[in-house]
């Protein structure tokens, strides 16, 4: 039952970097940890109600129905990640200087991170879904093992992503404050780039786009996408080992839209 | 135009079963240098998830469920893939000639 653990960290690695990510990003905030829990609970939520429906929207739009819902998640996804990237630039002063300014006009409600919150609930339903699927297939179809293994190397599995996800919180916790949102600001930006990359892959699976979609290079004897290096850089960075023209070219653009707005909103600040 | 309408394009289509844990048939033939549609049927009562690096495509097809994968255009050559929820078993591979 090694493969399933494997197979369930691997889904949940990505989601639970993410949330790390989020977590020491807002550590100033004071009502983080409620909202994030609350992202992660309707996340969890949601992907039990997509892998309920999964059998029936793989039927939609003439097969691609799966790919439909997950395109519209990376977008929603992209949107918010876009978004969280401008309400820091133009919020970093007060968040860095005067965060307990900050954290009392969240709590009077003037100003919550909806956005993160949003991401922070698709990256677990997104990731989750398949999760639940595959657990409750391996459930109910393989008589070879039973449901006490499955439950347990599910849990390894899970237990492993959220430990992953804890570690990278404790390593950002440890920068000072005044650094932290442009550390993790990098790393959301980083985050936004490979969701793209993910939204023009599905986007190119769905048979949505037919130009530039042959692979720019072959790194997998290099680095293979399934060794533990290669997997932690996917959920991490959005490593492919063979991308597509348009995966990477969609990826720094939004590197690079996400660096040009959060300077010309800065140059903007500071002129004014 | 980056964007195509799916409705309108006429690829050839290619069927794939995944029965007891095993594609079948285990190898397709595709000409090379077109863009072809993949239809995967799930015949088992588990989800597998299709995955192929060679061809950059991962898609989860539940159990008894019916999924459309669109690959190419490919090179001539040999692209492995797996199902990934039974790795041991569901191999088979997309020849491009």
């Amino acid at each position: 039952m090694y493969a399933a653990a494997l197979i369930v960290f691997r889904e949940s690695l990505e989601a639970a970097l993410f949330v790390g990510i989020v977590a020491a990003a807002t550590r100033e905030l004071t009502s983080r940890t409620r909202w994030l829990s609350a992202g992660v609970a309707i996340g969890a939520l949601g992907a039990i109600l997509l892998a309920l429906i999964a059998k029936r929207a793989s039927g939609w739009f003439d097969g691609l129905g799966q790919d439909v819902i997950n395109i519209s998640v990376l977008s929603v996804a992209l949107a918010m990640l876009l978004w969280h990237c401008i309400w820091v630039t133009t919020h970093s002063k007060e968040m860095a200087g005067d965060a307990r300014k900050l954290g009392a006009s969240i709590q009077q409600g003037q100003r919550r991170p909806y956005a993160l919150l949003t991401a922070v609930a698709l990256a677990v339903l997104r990731e989750g879904a398949e999760t639940v699927l595959f657990v409750s297939g391996a459930l109910s179809g393989s008589a070879e093992t039973s449901s006490t293994e499955v439950i347990f190397s599910g849990a390894v599995g899970l237990t492993l992503g959220a430990a992953s996800g804890w570690l990278i919180y404790s390593g950002l916790s440890r920068i000072p404050a005044r650094h932290l949102f442009s550390v993790t600001n990098a790393f959301i930006a980083i985050l936004a780039g490979s969701i793209a990359s993910q939204l023009v892959k599905a986007l190119t699976q769905a048979g949505f786009i037919e130009r530039w979609t042959d692979p720019l290079w072959d790194s997998s004897q290099l680095l293979m996408p399934d060794s533990a290096l290669g997997t932690f850089l996917r959920a991490l960075v959005g490593y492919d080992a063979r991308p597509s023209g348009i995966q990477l070219a969609s990826y720094l653009a939004v590197l690079a839209f996400i660096y040009a707005g959060t300077r010309s909103i800065r140059s903007r600040q500071s002129t004014s | 135009m980056l964007f195509c309408n799916w409705a309108q394009s006429a690829e050839l289509e290619f069927g794939l079963a995944i029965k007891n844990h095993r594609f079948e048939p285990t190898e397709i033939k595709i000409p090379a240098g077109q863009r072809v549609k993949l239809i995967v049927h799930n015949q088992d009562s588990t989800p597998e998830e299709f995955e192929s690096h060679s061809l950059n495509r991962e898609k989860v097809i539940p159990g008894g469920a019916k999924a459309t994968i669109f690959i190419g255009p490919l090179k001539p050559g040999r692209y492995p893939f797996v199902g990934e929820y039974n790795e041991a078993t569901a191999k088979g591979a997309v020849v491009a000639e």
